[in-house]
């Protein structure tokens, strides 16, 4: 990986091309981001890069992160979040990544945090099929047997039931960049992206090729 | 106003004349043949404009060789070249639709009298 922004969604829309196709696309304000600490081979045995994103009241960070902050000298940000990329000697505390480090036409990867569905029964959370809901059958969204009886006698692992579903961290694959507004920080992703708006996102060039 | 509304308002055309169901018009589509490009016109009555913003959709309706054809265009497409009024209709319903079901005189519209 050779680069990475982090970014909230701000919600979809759709834009024509320059050929007139109409697409869907997801709004990102994307950066800008600061890099507020290096990881080196060295010092901490793998190379990754931190970054911040999102402005905060200098009341709302506490004592051990101002600490961090104050000790490069770099602004605030309410998010912190470490991504490991191939070359982390190119960068310095203190640069700024913004969404123009993307191009239309590139393929991106995106991770958020889904939209959280609570508890939720087999047909919705595993795509299982419902029984009849008429004509007496008393079986309508059950999860329906567990397995064979005697033997093996237990339940297997990974069985699906129901349980919480949702809020787990997705990555989008091969998502296309439509367009790119490095002035008012944004980038339109071709398709949709995890989470509710004001999800935070991790976007960077896939790792498809 | 938010960025999404922002983005949409961007897009919008500022050239599109006012028209509305029941006129008459005549839609320029540009057309990509190979590699040239051209204009194709498309005649017909408006029977319905259906959503909003940069989603806003017409739909024509013509009877061609007597066969109903409709074509449903995006408002603000870029391949939409040109939207001409031949006649404004008076109409009493915002949907058109009634007028599958009707041939020959009784699926005109009346005209505005004395009003292009």
């Amino acid at each position: 990986m050779q680069k990475a922004i982090l970014g909230k969604k701000l919600g979809m829309t759709q834009i024509f091309t320059e050929e007139g196709l109409m697409v869907p696309v997801t709004v990102v304000e994307a950066g800008p981001c600061v890099v507020t600490q290096v990881k080196t081979q060295e010092k901490d045995g793998y190379r990754a890069l931190q970054i911040g994103f999102g402005d905060i009241r200098s009341t709302l960070v506490n004592q051990p992160r101002k600490g961090h902050f104050d000790k490069n000298s770099t602004p605030y940000r309410r998010y912190l979040r470490e991504i490991r990329l191939d070359n982390t000697q190119d960068y310095q505390v203190g640069n700024e990544i913004k969404a123009d480090v993307f191009a239309a036409g590139e393929k991106v990867d995106v991770s958020g945090i889904t939209k959280g569905k609570g508890f939720a029964g087999v047909i919705k959370r595993w795509n299982q099929h419902r029984g009849p809901m008429a004509h007496g059958s008393r079986y309508h969204r059950r999860p329906g047997s567990l397995g064979p009886s005697s033997s093996p006698s237990r339940v297997f692992k990974t069985k699906h039931l129901p349980g919480r579903m949702g809020q787990n961290r997705v990555t989008i694959a091969n998502l296309e960049v439509a367009k790119v507004d490095a002035q008012r920080n944004l980038l339109l992703i071709k398709g949709a992206v995890p989470g509710p708006k004001g999800t935070l996102l991790t976007i960077k060039d896939t790792v498809k090729r | 106003m938010n960025i999404i509304d922002t983005l949409e308002q961007e897009q919008l055309k500022k050239d599109i004349p006012e028209f509305s169901v029941g006129d008459t018009v005549k839609v320029y589509v540009k057309v990509v043949e190979g590699t040239r490009e051209r204009l194709q016109a498309f005649e017909g009555t408006v029977i319905q404009r259906n959503g909003g913003s940069v989603r806003e959709t017409f739909t024509v309706r013509r009877v061609s060789y007597g066969v109903g054809v409709e074509r449903t265009f995006p408002l603000h497409s870029p391949r939409v070249a040109q939207i001409e009024i031949l006649h404004r209709g008076r109409v009493r319903r915002a949907k058109l639709f009634y007028l599958r079901n009707r041939v020959g005189k009784a699926a005109k519209v009346r005209e505005i009298q004395g009003n292009k």
